[in-house]
């Protein structure tokens, strides 16, 4: 593998001034070419900052330092020029286009005209099978997007890119919505185009991916490089980022704890949910579980399994159509018809999707922590501000939300803090049981030890957790009993202790072991 | 909700050049009043105009004032109804219709069936929340969007009034007239209005103890407060301009003072703005806007909170509707041509965002008088009704306009900073909180480019 001879991109001693905040200074970075670059970093570190300055987001004058292309210093105005230079982005929120189909937003904005400007189908479609051959994609041009996984969603963005003669290929946080398969077949395709002389850069929490296929690091924290790790020098691997992430060595991933189990508190015996829109699929078939006081327990599956699916149909109804089951909670059973329901009965939903399904981002951070339960902080239907103001204060301090004010609206929060102020949201509603999806997809590594150490203290206080997630050394870290699902079958349960990453996996694909209860 | 906007990702791209500048001004300079200021310009300019035309200021002439409330005040009704409407992310475009089916219903009972004439008004409210039902139950519970609702209704209910009273008009008798054309009785030994003087008087008494008491609380509880200044500034010119709008409704005719019709639209917008800032069902609707997804999640009833948007919008459409006839002293066939055009256009210069989740009841009123005095203006400067229209065509683009221009520049609001509390809160974190947030965070590139928009 070559190293550090050519190297295809500098950036020399970038510096980005915002109003009052120095998001980037003195930073610099070299890539090679044909080379993996990963870039890591805390959230607010100014990675996205530095990948804006590159591709042009940021235009040339508004920042200081140079940046070097293949040789020669540029100048870029906007997205166009830098992506008229072989530079691609492909941003976390994927930018197609979901009515149109594969071929149609391959080509968008750049098509293949012929005389009088009338769009050549033809070719455009010869193309598009030819770019999805080499991103290993067998599916129709004529697909339309919405119909496509979001791995190969994602694969289409690259073969986007690869139309443009991308030289550069930029990807932010490329598998955060990917399962495994599809990550893998994604972090192969890097590979593979490394071999086709494509750099590209990687911005990424999942640090096991990073030391999968980075050949470098540059690791950036306040806005400023702290380092770059070389492979080849055998500087990578994962305790080695997280310290130069954090400015620390975080001596565990997961805080410590000695959990204290009651007893079953609440059980849901053989729920079985239709899919909304095809009756014949059942997205939850006869499931059983339980939950005891004080008890983490997880669920693990690939996407698809029916893991959210289960989750929100036990809240409320609020996904499919209820078709049999029983909740049993503190030995009585109770029938939760919608989600004022759930929420009265003690039941809470963290989703997996802040900011769609969690979080109204034109409001600020108090009126998001008491939404859930305005009832508690009113007089009849007046709802008193001032209390609002005091909750909202005393989570702000309790939970650590980085925020001047409560105030502040919660768009303007980083990833991290917006999961805390869900998190505390559904807090307020002093809940018994909480179920967390995904609680810590896209969050740094600071942020997440923060969460966990949340998690574990609502267990302390005798609440039962439910925790969906798909990293599964986080549910082997914190959850003191596992689920997994497989086509929405319960295919499994184990106690953490017997619970390995093969063991989970196995019961995750496949429904040979059923669980009896 | 439109959350899949990526096109405009790059707007952000200028907010540094003027960070200087903005550092220098503190953040606080003329545009901060906002619309309002537009307002009190637009009064001063017509005055202005008209004193040069005439040697006399017609537009802050009492009997001017009075006239402007008569006939704006049913549009500013519609208004109340409209932003909430807008908010929980839907519009109505029968409200014309509505309110001129009312009016002859009204109309006809007391004409035909000799109702008294307050009974009449309860049947009016009782239609207005029948069609309102009607409505709100095709919006909320088929769900067929709110345009397509109401463009039906506009349809539906502009014939039943011309089926009801034959496309002719129905005159309603004299009691009933008192809602429309009626004002404040005189008493005292006063050569002016003194009742409305009282009122003037209360009404700055209640905004200096407002802001006093609102700065009482901040302080209390450790918010975040704006500078003293701005405060005083802000409730010294808001009493001033109560007390002196007061002093000349009092001195117009003989045996006029500050409208009937002016009273319902003050106690209406004081009850309406708190329902929307200080009520559950207010924050509901703001949720469902803001993001209907999470709002179910959080149990919010959705669906109720649109049926009750629409059909309390269809309620006040039917005492716009009473207001208008009672004004008019009859019920015609083309009454409420044309406002629901008016109201929507008051409620987007008055801040709200098309795509929901934003929006006052005050800024609305506020949008609402620019559009009414920009028209009497104009009118009393002879302009003919085609120029009028073009004018307030382009008001209405320019206001909406420059205010997003503005945000898309990264500056505050120039809409939401003057007042709102829901929007002042978001954009003044904005506009004051910069030093703290790095403004794009890892995960700030996915944020609805509405939010940047309006």
């Amino acid at each position: 593998m070559p190293s550090g001879q050519h190297p295809i991109l500098e950036m020399r001693s970038i510096t980005k001034e915002f109003p009052g905040v120095k998001a980037l200074s003195d930073v610099s970075l070299t890539v090679n070419t044909a080379e993996v670059h990963a870039i890591c970093g805390e959230n607010g570190a100014g990675k996205s900052t530095l990948m804006k300055v590159l591709s042009g987001v940021y235009p040339y004058g508004t920042y200081d330092g140079q940046i070097i292309f293949r040789g020669e210093p540029v100048q870029f105005r906007d997205i166009r020029a830098s992506e008229a230079a072989g530079i691609a982005i492909i941003h976390q929120e994927l930018a197609l286009i979901p009515e149109l189909s594969i071929t149609e937003n391959i080509f968008l904005g750049n098509e293949m005209t012929g005389r009088f400007g009338r769009i050549d189908w033809v070719h455009a479609k010869f193309r598009a099978s030819e770019l999805l051959a080499r991103v290993g994609l067998t599916t129709d041009p004529d697909e339309l997007i919405k119909n496509i996984g979001v791995g190969k969603q994602q694969l289409v963005e690259i073969a986007k890119a690869l139309n443009k003669d991308v030289k550069l290929l930029i990807l932010d946080e490329p598998t955060a919505a990917l399962n495994e398969n599809d990550s893998q077949h994604l972090l192969d395709l890097i590979r593979g185009l490394k071999g086709k002389g494509i750099a590209s850069i990687m911005i990424s929490h999942k640090l096991n991916e990073i030391e999968q296929v980075a050949d470098a690091i540059t690791i950036i924290r306040d806005g400023k490089t702290v380092e770059t790790l070389d492979i080849s020098r055998g500087e990578i691997n994962e305790d080695r980022i997280i310290r130069g992430m954090v400015g620390r060595s975080l001596e565990s991933r997961f805080p410590d704890r000695t959990p204290k189990i009651g007893d079953v508190f609440f059980e849901v015996k053989d729920w079985t949910v239709q899919h909304p829109q095809v009756p014949e699929r059942l997205v939850a078939k006869g499931s059983n579980l339980y939950v005891r006081r004080g008890e983490i327990v997880g669920i693990a599956g690939l996407m698809g399994a029916g893991r959210t699916e289960l989750a929100m149909s036990l809240f409320g109804r609020s996904y499919g159509n209820y078709l049999s089951g029983t909740i049993v909670k503190d030995g009585e059973e109770i029938e939760l018809r919608d989600v004022s329901d759930a929420i009265d009965a003690g039941l809470a939903y963290v989703s997996e999707d802040r900011k769609v399904l969690g979080l109204n981002l034109l409001d600020d951070i108090k009126a998001s922590i008491v939404s859930a339960k305005l009832k508690k902080i009113s007089r009849g239907l007046v709802v008193d501000d001032r209390k609002e103001f005091a909750v909202a204060e005393e989570y702000r301090k309790s939970l650590r939300i980085k925020a001047p004010s409560v105030d502040m609206g919660v768009g303007k929060l980083s990833g991290g803090n917006q999961q805390k102020v869900v998190l505390a949201k559904w807090m307020f509603t002093d809940p018994d049981l909480l179920i967390l999806d995904e609680p810590t997809r896209g969050i740094d590594v600071g942020a997440k030890y923060e969460i966990y150490t949340i998690i574990q203290a609502l267990a302390a206080q005798g609440k039962g957790v439910i925790l969906i997630s798909s990293e599964l050394p986080e549910l082997l870290g914190i959850a003191d009993r596992i689920y997994t699902v497989f086509e929405g079958q319960i295919t499994d349960d184990l106690p953490v202790t017997d619970a390995n990453p093969e063991t989970l996996m196995r019961s995750m694909t496949s429904a040979r072991k059923r669980v009896q209860n | 909700m439109s959350t899949n906007t990526s096109s405009t990702s790059s707007t952000t791209s200028a907010p540094e050049k003027d960070g200087s500048r903005r550092k220098l001004f503190g953040g606080a300079n003329l545009r901060q009043f906002g619309i309002l200021g537009s307002l009190v310009v637009i009064i001063l300019l017509f005055q202005l105009l008209t004193f040069l035309k005439t040697g006399r200021g017609l537009t802050l002439d009492p009997n001017n004032l009075i006239n402007v409330i008569n006939q704006y005040s049913y549009i500013l009704i519609l208004a109340i109804g409209m932003v909430m409407v807008i908010i929980a992310g839907h519009i109505d475009l029968s409200v014309g219709s509505v309110a001129a089916f009312t009016g002859i219903v009204v109309a006809k009972s007391m004409a035909d069936w000799n109702l008294p004439w307050p009974l009449a008004i309860v049947l009016g409210l009782v239609v207005g929340a029948l069609i309102g039902a009607w409505q709100g139950f095709w919006v909320a519970y088929i769900g067929v969007p709110a345009f397509i609702v109401t463009l039906a209704g506009m349809l539906i209910f502009r014939g039943g009034n011309q089926f009801i009273g034959q496309s002719t008009s129905v005159p309603v008798p004299e009691g009933f007239t008192f809602i429309g054309a009626g004002y404040i009785p005189d008493f005292g030994p006063f050569p002016f209005s003194a009742g409305t003087m009282i009122l003037g008087i209360l009404g700055a008494g209640w905004i200096v103890y407002h802001e006093w008491n609102a700065r009482r609380v901040q302080k209390k509880m450790g918010s975040e407060m704006a500078p003293l200044w701005t405060s005083v500034v802000k409730a010294a010119f808001l009493a001033i301009v109560i007390l002196t709008a007061a002093w000349l409704f009092a001195n117009g005719r003989a045996g006029t003072s500050f409208p009937i019709s002016g009273i319902i639209l003050v106690i209406l917008v004081i009850l309406y703005s708190f329902i929307t800032r200080n009520t559950i069902g207010g924050r509901h609707i703001y949720a469902v806007g803001g993001n209907r997804l999470a709002a179910t999640l959080s149990g919010v009833k959705d669906r109720r909170v649109d049926f009750f948007v629409m059909m309390n919008m269809s309620i006040l459409a039917a005492v716009a509707g009473m207001i208008y006839v009672a004004r008019a002293t009859a019920s015609g066939p083309q009454d409420g041509n044309g406002w629901e055009l008016d109201a929507i256009a008051a409620v987007f210069i008055g801040g709200a965002a098309v795509s929901g989740g934003i929006g006052t009841v005050i800024g609305s009123i506020v949008g609402g008088l620019v559009m009414a005095f920009l028209n009497n203006g104009l009118q009393l400067m002879g302009a003919s009704a085609d120029i009028v229209q073009i004018i307030k065509g382009l008001v209405l683009l320019i206001a909406v306009g420059v205010d997003v221009w503005s945000k898309s520049q990264g500056r505050p609001s120039i809409i939401g900073l003057w007042g709102g509390k829901r929007k002042g809160r978001f954009e003044s974190a904005q506009a004051q909180e910069a030093p703290t947030v790095v403004p794009d965070t890892d995960n700030a590139t996915s944020q609805p480019a509405d939010l940047t928009r309006n």
